[in-house]
């Protein structure tokens, strides 16, 4: 199956057709965030960058400063359940269409993820020297004295996939969609 | 001879051949992965991961972005002199690795959450010691990613729950881990002893290759057991679905208190980075990967 390109920023419907199993890559930009950016993004009610429509990727990347700017050296999905308690509100408070990590969300966060008309795209964790090759540029790095993983990384990337839409805007979620559950 | 500076060189190598490849056996069993089941999509996974892989490898770049913490295991012979310190030697060695390979800083004080520098402080490195017979010396690293370790369990069993206890518990914490730890994992479990000691068993376990069976033939076959069940849970790569849920099982046992069983089941996630270097005519040697 050839993966469907996305281009942020998204619109509603464009989201609202992808299904579990469909497979899709990214080109554009997207924002790193994980627990820290997360809370500060709720307690500030705001962010520095803009991310109505956008993709965030719970991220912490291992990045190197060189003669030139920061370089991404390493990039994977983190575990996005950590960010379980203040998931639905930080879609809510920043108005993102997509989410990338790994390992899913617990099933209640799933169903308000699918009302907010976002989507859950899974890449394998652990595959940060991969996914730091479709990296083209670093257009920014905000928070930066949250330390280096817990920054706002705002990343170009171009062909980052193929992303399994791990759960869709109807609520079906892949992780829960199996025998395991007898 | 084992000189400060022989050693500190070891243990570097060590840490940057762990965090940019993975020991032969752990391809392998992702190779062999990927002819089990028809499910595309964990099909997808795992050939996304052995892709990962060779690029790592061509760039030089660890594996993942999750550098980890570091546990050594070190078995030092008792008839050895080490006129150094070791701690100081291995901790040198990480803050040398940390700005050299890189690696991410992931160390942080565990109340304030304030980062360390270079991936050292109290108790980091993390160091096990062991005294053998005679003058051996040999020294193994687990890089310790968090989705692995916050995963694992401590279960104090009632002293009756037999294999099957275990075999239960190491399901449960199987399906409460899901896609978390990065499936398909290998599992290191503790049996017996104390709550401490079947802890650092079940990480202990996770040093054994994939190919060495365990030496005691009833774990073995117990061994075996859990793996065939965890197969089954259709967790799958990553937890999206599939036959591989684990790659193996790892078993270490010691004699508990007639009134407990504890069992301890620690998480090594798909990037199971681990590194072995021993003396070899008397000189420091990288065995592994
Ligand atoms: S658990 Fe996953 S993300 Fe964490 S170190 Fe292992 S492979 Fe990397």
């Amino acid at each position: 199956m050839k993966p469907t390109r996305l281009t942020p920023p998204l619109s509603e419907p464009d989201i609202r057709k992808l299904r579990t199993g469909d497979l899709v890559s990214i080109t554009g930009k997207i924002v790193t965030a994980r627990d820290k950016a997360y809370t500060r993004a709720i307690s500030d009610a705001k962010l520095p960058v803009k991310l109505q429509g956008g993709i965030v990727y719970h991220c912490g990347p291992l990045a190197k400063r060189t003669p030139s700017g920061w370089k991404v050296v390493s990039a994977g999905p983190t575990t996005s359940a950590r960010m379980d308690q203040i998931q639905a509100k930080f879609v809510k408070l920043t108005g993102v269409r997509a989410l990338i990590g790994k390992g899913g969300v617990g099933e209640k966060v799933a169903g308000q993820l699918a009302r907010l008309g976002c989507v859950y795209l899974a890449f394998p964790g652990g595959t940060g020297a991969l996914a730091a090759k479709s990296v083209a540029k670093i257009e920014g790095v905000f928070w930066r004295d949250l330390g280096i993983p817990e920054a706002l990384w705002v990343l170009r990337v171009r062909d980052f996939g193929p992303l399994v839409v791990a759960i869709d805007t109807r609520g079906d979620n892949i992780y829960l969609d199996q025998k395991r559950w007898n | 001879m084992l000189t400060e500076d022989g050693l500190y060189r070891v243990v570097l190598e060590m840490l940057h051949r762990a965090e940019i490849t993975l020991p032969g056996d752990v391809t392998r069993a992702l190779k062999r992965a990927l002819n089990r089941g028809r499910n595309p999509i964990a099909k997808l996974q795992l050939e996304l991961m052995l892709k990962n892989l060779k690029v790592a490898k061509k760039m030089d770049v660890p594996i993942c972005q999750d550098t980890g913490t570091f546990t050594f295991f070190v078995q030092i012979g008792r008839k050895l002199q080490l006129n150094f310190d070791l701690r100081d030697v291995l901790t040198r060695a990480v803050t040398e690795a940390t700005l050299k390979v890189p690696l991410r800083t992931n160390v942080v004080d565990p109340i304030t959450r304030k980062p360390m520098k270079s991936n050292t402080g109290e108790g980091q490195p993390n160091i096990h010691i062991e005294l053998v017979e005679g003058n051996e010396f040999q020294i193994d690293l687990l890089v310790r990613g968090s989705g692995a370790e916050n995963c694992g369990r401590l279960f104090m069993l009632g002293p009756t729950a037999g294999s099957d206890g275990v075999k239960q518990a190491v399901l449960t914490t199987l399906r409460e881990a899901g896609g978390k730890p990065c499936p398909p994992t290998i599992v290191g479990v503790g049996i017996g002893g104390t709550m401490e000691t079947a802890c650092v068993g079940a990480k202990r376990a996770l040093l054994r290759s994939l190919k060495k069976p365990n030496s005691d033939p009833a774990l073995a076959k117990l061994e075996r057991k859990i793996e065939l069940a965890a197969n089954r849970l259709d967790i799958g790569p990553m937890g999206l679905g599939g036959r591989t849920t684990v790659l193996g099982v790892r078993i270490e046992k010691a004699t508990s208190h007639t009134a407990s069983l504890p069992v301890a089941v620690a998480f090594q996630c798909w990037a199971a980075r681990r590194a072995s270097a021993k003396l070899v005519n008397g000189e420091p040697r990288l065995v592994e990967p």
